[in-house]
């Protein structure tokens, strides 16, 4: 897939940078100071870099807070293939000569639809979504080769390029930030608690079923919007990541979603403001910060525990030495 | 005619009239039946599982619920609380008809092991019996303090206390079951109803959470209803036993529904129930549809 893409882009992509890290050269006024607010501010005189921040701030909001269910639910394959069919959705939108957010829209919105209605029904969901993942996968390359216009716009797609973002989308990035928030301010507590125990919430009166629909529903929407920034294939950075490091750090639901919020939003500005000054892909930058967050939070406690453990080790043989020592044996 | 028999007699010629009382009864002078059934079946997948149950449970009352696997003892609970529909005769729950979602009802489910990665809280898993199934999310009101204090109390009379904030996946399966009952209690349920608590607990933990929920309930004056395979850690507590196999639902004293006779009656097959000095029951004869551990 990757060389495939890497192939049909190789040309077009290095122009692309080169046009963004010469547009970036050009802009720059002074190059990067140490007065941080000055820094911002020249950053934000420059429409693209406003619009960036603007659907990069809602797409982490939501990313944050929807990936927090998803990791506590177990849809990140879900999550991932629903990104996957947006490939498709897009890439047949943009032969159409339609925008691609909205292919992206209905082919996720359908798939979402189609898994929350199976739901619980296919055992080994994970085979029959991988099956069909991997054909659409096929159709967004068959719909590839027959465009024959530019196709930056298929790379935007898989890899992401939030600096290219029209204004356009930036206000349906908006509009769909403002009704996933909604729909998850309605639904929180029964999916919570759907989440936690379903067979406890189902008797108490929660219509765990239509949850579930609505929940994939939310995903789909929350996918499409993720994908401007990091593209079809890196999803995962600003959905799971952020999330599965939030859970490392506290117990409590609410907490845990502010932290995935925060955190998402400090991986997304900061890929933002470091490609103002290098010119090297956002979805990097975004994708590198949340790796190595997630690995610091893993590693730390391992580290500790492992150098704590040699020390009452070290500590436990000194003893027994010290005894045999002083022993008159 | 047998002991069974005659109560049985009884019982029948009691009930028409404790009906009419019960649907007459406005206030608080008679005590309101908490379940009442006559006449029930319940069918699954056009298979009668059982049938002409009829019986009452009164308020207060711990009652075990035995009986083979597959007799269909949960599928009675999930008919009280709603989740399945009665194909005949007549059911009321606390005066109402059943449905889902009856905040005056209680449910501790099956325990399936909860995923180990589950990094909720106990704490935050218990609040949610109080007000899970509403809509929204809750607001840093002064309701909120009041709401963390029940959710401790319950905590504490479960004996939860000192594991309440570790996350829910980590715990044992004893310390998960005690967790379960007190979000069940949180709501403040009239009845509660549990499905096999003591399945896969070591023979200590069967007695001490068989005691923790007979004093918890009898504290707050709740009736429970309990499925057990093992009747024996219950003995103790149970006032009642219902016991469910072969299609029929009898109702009555342990030590008139547990016997050779009506075993074997039931079963038609010669059964032999023993008991030992400490009360204990043993039952000898059935095949792989055994319902009772032999205890040691």
């Amino acid at each position: 897939m990757l060389g495939v893409s890497l192939f049909l882009f190789s040309s077009d992509t290095a122009t692309h940078y080169s046009t963004l890290a010469e547009r970036n050269m050009q802009a720059n006024g002074s190059g990067f100071t140490w007065n941080l607010v000055a820094n911002v501010q020249e950053m934000f005189t420059y429409a693209f870099m406003r619009n960036a921040f603007e659907a990069g701030t809602v797409v982490a909001l939501v990313a944050g807070l929807v990936g927090y269910f998803v990791v506590l639910r177990g849809l990140s394959f879900a999550g991932h293939s629903l990104s996957h069919t947006g490939f498709a959705g897009a890439t047949g939108a943009i032969l159409l000569d339609m925008r691609a957010i909205y292919g992206m829209l209905t082919f996720t919105i359908g798939s979402a639809l189609i898994m929350g209605l199976l739901g619980k029904r296919l055992h080994g969901r994970d085979v029959i979504t991988g099956i069909v993942l991997a054909w659409t996968l096929g159709l967004g390359v068959l719909f590839l080769s027959l465009y024959t216009g530019y196709a930056t716009e298929a790379y935007a797609v898989l890899f992401g390029e939030i600096l290219g973002i029209s204004v356009n989308d930036v206000q349906t990035t908006l509009v769909m930030g403002g009704v996933i928030l909604l729909a998850m301010a309605i639904i929180y507590r029964p999916l919570l608690f759907a989440s936690l125990d379903e067979e406890i919430a189902e008797a108490r009166g929660v219509p765990t079923q239509a949850l579930s629909i609505v929940f994939m529903l939310i995903l789909a929407l929350a996918v499409s919007a993720a994908t401007q920034v990091v593209g079809v294939l890196m999803i995962f950075a600003l959905l799971i990541t952020p999330a599965a490091i939030a859970e490392r750090l506290t117990t409590r639901p609410k907490l845990a979603i502010l932290y995935s919020v925060v955190l998402s939003m400090l991986f997304t500005w900061s890929g933002l403001a470091i490609s103002y000054y290098f010119p090297y892909p956002v979805s990097f930058f975004i994708t590198s910060f949340a790796f190595f967050t997630y690995a610091l939070v893993r590693g730390v406690p391992y580290i500790q525990h492992t150098v704590f453990s040699r020390r009452r080790k070290d500590m436990g043989a000194k003893a027994i030495a010290a005894d045999l020592s002083t022993a008159n044996l | 005619m047998t002991a069974l028999h005659r109560s049985q007699e009884r019982r029948q010629a009691q009930e028409p009239a404790a009906e009419v009382e019960v649907m007459l009864d406005e206030g608080n002078n008679v005590p309101q039946a908490v379940v009442s059934a006559r006449d029930l079946a319940v069918e699954l997948g056009g298979r009668t599982i059982w049938h002409s149950a009829t019986f009452t449970i009164e308020a207060g009352e711990f009652i075990t619920i035995v009986g083979p696997n597959g007799a269909g003892k949960s599928t009675l609970l999930r008919m009280l609380l709603g989740l399945l529909p009665n194909s005949r005769g007549q059911i009321q729950i606390l005066g109402r008809q059943p449905q889902r979602g009856n905040s005056s009802i209680g449910y501790v489910p099956q325990r399936r092991t909860l995923d180990p990665d589950l990094s909720v809280c106990g704490r935050d898993f218990v609040l949610l019996g109080l007000d899970g199934h509403k809509w929204g999310f809750p607001l840093p009101f002064v309701s909120r303090r009041i709401q963390k204090q029940r959710a401790q109390d319950a905590i504490d009379a479960v004996g939860a206390t000192t594991y309440a904030d570790r996350p829910v996946g980590k715990l044992s399966g004893g310390e998960q079951q005690r967790l379960l009952l007190a979000q069940a209690l949180l709501g403040q349920p009239k009845l509660l109803l549990l499905d096999e608590p003591l399945a896969s607990l070591d023979l200590k933990s069967q007695h001490t959470i068989a005691q923790l929920v007979a004093q918890v309930a009898h504290e707050r004056g709740i009736t429970v209803m309990l499925v057990a395979h093992d009747v024996n850690p219950l003995l103790p507590f149970t006032n009642r036993v219902v016991y469910v196999a072969r299609g029929q639902v009898e109702i009555g004293k342990s030590d008139e529904i547990i016997t050779s006779e009506n075993l074997s009656r039931l079963y038609d097959t010669p059964i032999e129930v023993a008991r030992d000095s400490q009360g204990r029951i043993l039952v000898f004869g059935l095949d792989n549809s055994i319902s009772y551990a032999i205890n040691a």
